[in-house]
């Protein structure tokens, strides 16, 4: 059925039919749409919305909450997500499923709560303090945001880690003709097949699918934002410490099929390559639609991990690589690490709370 | 084809549900591919607001207006910031009470004023002048507004904005006829 939708509509209609059952949220504009329909629709399919008193409180409640078994998500922007990185880094650490939706404004600072930007591309990379790896999606229209809300919650849940969905402000105000499937599929943690005396809640093999047990079930877990054994007691010996970072690593970089998402219109007779993710790519595609020259395109929608092979080999003996974005150029930094140094790095950046335009980007393809 | 709609005015005026009307009636209604962006201030009323639709035929990929077909402006600050950046041969709505210019190939409607005294509410400005653009463009049918208004507007309020609605779409008309002949 055709419908006109909003991303944020789109994204809180994704998250009910991924089966999220708990949000806890402080509402922040331009994200705040979310929040309302989960309070309006969770507590008609059983669910629980809380407002929390700020996105510290919020972060951890979605911890507590997936912890005890219930798919759970927050959304924020900026200031909020800044906010809440230390509880994305103990959900890391812990394990734990989580949805972070970011609809990202104009910064810094409180900046531009009406505006859009890319601005916390690199903060969703490396935003907590430690070192770990993290996943985040970015959708470029309505229709995606639905999708990629199914597959943050997906992804969460399979890998027992926080998902990060980056939406921006003008994807979450902007409606657009979609049309979702009746029927979704959904993923739901396996419960673990051993008895409690034998149960490991943090097991070497604990990957992709693995069963893991929520508190309440008869299960011992114990939990901890300091680094631990396999049992979840604290530790400090480096051999411990390594095979536990190894493990949080290993989550990422084992499942890079499973999690390399990107959309590519290669072309062999081009001889410049554009890198672009989320509504920057609009702009970006655009353009190349308006240039008679031929283009090769990739626009991640997993943007992290960042497809660093892809990249490398699109660019590869091509002239240069353009790559729009709306902020002072963070994409820029992670395509340039990919591309070797006999291919010139055009950057395209626009940073005041305004869409790049399609003209901008056209410029830098003459 | 890509046609290009900006309603831009204050903050207050009913310009985001004017968007969203139209961009569901020219895509939900008559199946056409549409997307309706906004921009507006931190302020709920008063400040600069406005609202965009894209209409085409194809795939949208940029949403935004940046070669406008028509625009409205239903106030000065607006009318003075977008008119100059109408396509040549574009369409531009102004009303007669909150802009005054010397441009002659503006279209200067009574949109506020018809609000207020043939349905007493200054409120339904903006589903009046969308009347007033179906009857003039021929970008959307009545019809589909019709029924885009009885999805996306209260209850208590559908009767009211229909009226508008059929006023406005009279006006165009009347408007319409006078400029042909």
């Amino acid at each position: 059925m055709r419908r006109l939708v909003s991303g944020n509509e789109a994204c809180a209609e994704a998250a009910l039919r991924a089966g999220i059952r708990f949000f806890g949220g402080y509402p922040i504009t331009p994200s705040t749409e979310i929040a309302e329909l989960m309070a309006e629709e969770l507590p008609r399919v059983g669910g629980v919305f809380i407002q929390m008193e700020d996105e510290i409180a919020s972060i951890m409640a979605i911890i507590g909450a997936s912890a005890a078994g219930v798919p759970s998500m927050t959304a924020t922007s900026g200031p909020g997500f800044s906010l809440m990185q230390e509880g994305i880094g103990y959900a890391a650490m812990t394990e734990v499923a989580v949805v972070v939706v970011n609809v990202m404004r104009g910064g810094p600072a409180t900046g531009l709560p009406t505006k859009g930007s890319q601005a916390d591309f690199q903060q969703a990379r490396w935003g907590t303090h430690g070192d770990h790896p993290v996943v985040a999606l970015t959708p470029r229209g309505v229709q995606e945001c639905f999708t990629l809300t199914l597959r943050a919650v997906e992804i969460s849940q399979r890998l027992r880690v926080p998902v990060i969905l980056l939406m921006d402000e003008f994807i979450g105000h902007m409606r657009e003709i979609v049309s979702f499937p009746e029927k979704v599929e959904v993923y739901h943690r396996q419960k673990p097949r051993v008895a409690p005396s034998e149960y490991i809640h943090y097991a070497p093999d604990n990957n992709y699918n693995a069963p893991y047990a929520s508190f309440g079930e008869g299960y011992a877990i114990h939990f901890s934002g300091l680094n631990h054994r396999s049992d979840g007691f604290p530790i400090n010996d480096a051999p411990t410490i390594r095979w536990n970072n190894e493990r949080l690593r290993a989550k990422i970089e084992d499942n890079l099929a499973y999690l390399e998402d990107n959309y590519v219109d290669d072309d062999p007779d081009a001889d410049t390559l554009i890198v672009a993710f989320g509504s920057a790519a609009r702009s970006a595609y655009e353009a190349k639609l308006l240039t008679d020259k031929p283009i090769a395109y990739i626009r991640a929608l997993t943007v992290w991990p960042f497809p660093d092979a892809t990249v490398r080999r699109l660019a590869k003996g091509r002239k240069r690589v353009v790559v729009p974005e709306m902020n002072e150029g963070q994409l820029a930094r992670e395509v340039e690490r990919c591309i070797g140094t006999d291919t010139e790095l055009v950057s395209v950046t626009r940073n005041d709370g305004s869409m790049l335009t399609p003209k901008e980007v056209l410029e830098a393809l003459r | 084809m890509r046609t290009e709609v900006r309603l831009s005015g204050r903050g207050g005026q009913g310009l985001i549900l004017a968007g969203i009307v139209l961009a569901e009636a020219c895509g939900v209604y008559e199946e056409k591919e549409v997307v309706q962006t906004q921009s507006y201030g931190p302020e709920a009323r008063g400040g600069a607001s406005r609202s965009e639709v894209v209409i085409s035929d194809q795939q949208i990929r940029y949403p935004r207006a940046y070669d406008p077909d028509i625009l409205v402006a239903l106030s000065q600050p607006a009318f003075d910031r977008f008119a100059p950046q109408v396509k040549k041969k574009g369409l531009i709505f102004a009303d007669s009470f909150y802009v005054h210019t010397d441009r002659k190939d503006v279209i200067l409607m009574p949109f506020s004023e018809t609000a207020r005294e043939e349905l007493g509410r200054e409120v339904v400005t903006n589903v009046l002048m969308l009347g007033v653009l179906s009857a003039a463009t021929g970008i959307v049918k009545l019809d589909s507004l019709k029924k885009a208004i009885k999805h996306r507007v209260r209850r208590a309020f559908v009767e009211l904005n229909l009226q508008a609605l059929d006023v406005g779409f009279k006006l165009g008309q009347e408007e319409w006829r006078k400029r042909s002949s």
